[in-house]
């Protein structure tokens, strides 16, 4: 999936997250900031990049800043961000469960 | 056993924390609102919270509804492609005016389930009536669907269509004949409306009684501080406990001596009378005796 615009989703509430997604020329480039970054960093990271790798996102800036959410609410929030940030498509659900 | 649903407390699809917590809270049905809970501009993100929320393990023991945005609106068909492939429970459709409503909801439902491997039938709906259409159909609209596990009065709406507001219950009083008749007539559960003001305890017990004497089934709740005050109110005292186990062992002790009919201090038992001393001791389980 292509991002090509800037987009927002989510909270800074507890047990949210907000993603920030922007375009970028190259490569794919991933920021967490974490309030349980020390507990949960490695499964937060592993939840987000399945996502991206899942939704075939390969290119962009994402930034993630996390209030303590849960692995669901992460991936939630992340697939609003590139479904907003990407063209206009249909959301084939199987692929997200 | 039919499914206990006293209890079924509203979750605003958009709010990740809530999402994340209301299962320790132990209502009997958890109802998530992708609807009048959810602004326009998060109809997409609280989609995809609800559709991974139900498919979490915290949400695997206890009966998950959905209530969906009405079919004619942009968000509704989306919203049911997605809840019914996380495997909701139940759909609650909005709005409900007449059964042919019904019948689109489970024209779509069938399509879906059949897309995604799910069984024909699987997915439950309840209809929620919200105006005065509704009520009037209210009996051909609980007979319409073998899915239909309930139906439920929606007091927002209803009031306004009947040009009033919410009051002591004088405004509610037809509607809540109407639709608790057709959902007995039909044989399935029947809901009351939701008390908004969660501080006022006194207020929301009165209209608890109301509607337990009346013989709905349950309420809807905003909030999780309701849901011990209501299970208490729905729970037999020991005297009606008592009572009841004396019917089941005298009915138990009946069959073993091959009668047809049993009395208890004079009174005989019959299978109403039996049906709902089962009903007493499945709520006692549920929630104990009254205090």
């Amino acid at each position: 999936m292509k991002i090509v615009r800037e987009a927002l989703a989510g909270t800074l509430e507890s047990s949210d997250l907000m993603v920030k997604i922007a375009p970028a020329g190259d490569g794919l480039e991933v920021v967490i900031h974490s309030e349980v970054i020390k507990q949960f960093g490695d499964q937060i990271r592993q939840v987000v990049h399945s996502t991206l790798r899942d939704m075939q996102v390969h290119q962009g800036l994402i930034i993630i800043e996390d209030k303590g959410a849960l692995d669901c609410v992460i991936r939630a929030r992340l697939q609003s961000a590139i479904l907003r940030a990407a063209p206009d498509a249909e959301i084939d659900w199987g692929k997200l469960l | 056993m039919r499914k206990l649903r006293r209890s079924m407390l509203f979750l605003p699809g958009a709010n990740a924390a809530m999402l994340s917590t209301a299962f320790i809270y132990r209502p009997d049905s958890i109802m998530f609102d992708l609807e009048d809970a959810v602004a326009l501009r998060e109809k997409d993100t609280a989609r995809l919270l609800v559709f991974h929320a139900l498919q979490h393990p915290m949400y695997q023991d206890i009966e998950t509804v959905v209530r969906i945005n009405p079919l004619n609106t942009p968000f509704g068909l989306p919203d049911l492609e997605a809840v019914v492939r996380a495997g909701v429970d139940v759909v609650r459709l909005p709005k409900t005016d007449t059964p042919e409503d019904i019948y689109e909801l489970e024209r779509h439902l069938e399509r879906i389930e059949l897309a995604c491997g799910r069984e024909v039938g699987s997915t439950r709906v309840m209809a929620a009536i919200e105006s005065a259409i509704g009520v009037i159909n209210a009996v051909a609209i609980a007979r319409s669907s073998q899915r239909l596990i309930g139906i439920a009065l929606a007091a927002f709406d209803y009031v306004m269509d009947m040009q009033t507001e919410r009051g002591d219950g004088t405004e509610l009083f037809y509607a809540r004949c109407a639709v608790l008749h057709a959902a007995r007539a039909a044989g399935i559960d029947a809901f009351d409306v939701v008390w908004s003001d969660v501080n006022d305890e006194a207020g929301f017990l009165r209209e608890v009684e109301l509607i337990r004497k009346m013989g709905f089934n349950g309420k809807s709740l905003i909030n999780p501080r309701q849901i011990d005050l209501l299970h208490n109110a729905y729970a037999p005292t020991q005297q009606e406990v008592d009572h009841a186990q004396r019917v089941i062992e005298a009915a138990e002790e009946g069959e073993r001596n091959g009668l047809g009919v049993v009395s208890l201090n004079g009174k005989m038992i019959d299978a109403p009378i039996i049906n709902h001393a089962l009903m007493v001791l499945e709520r006692a389980a549920a929630s104990g005796v009254r205090r």
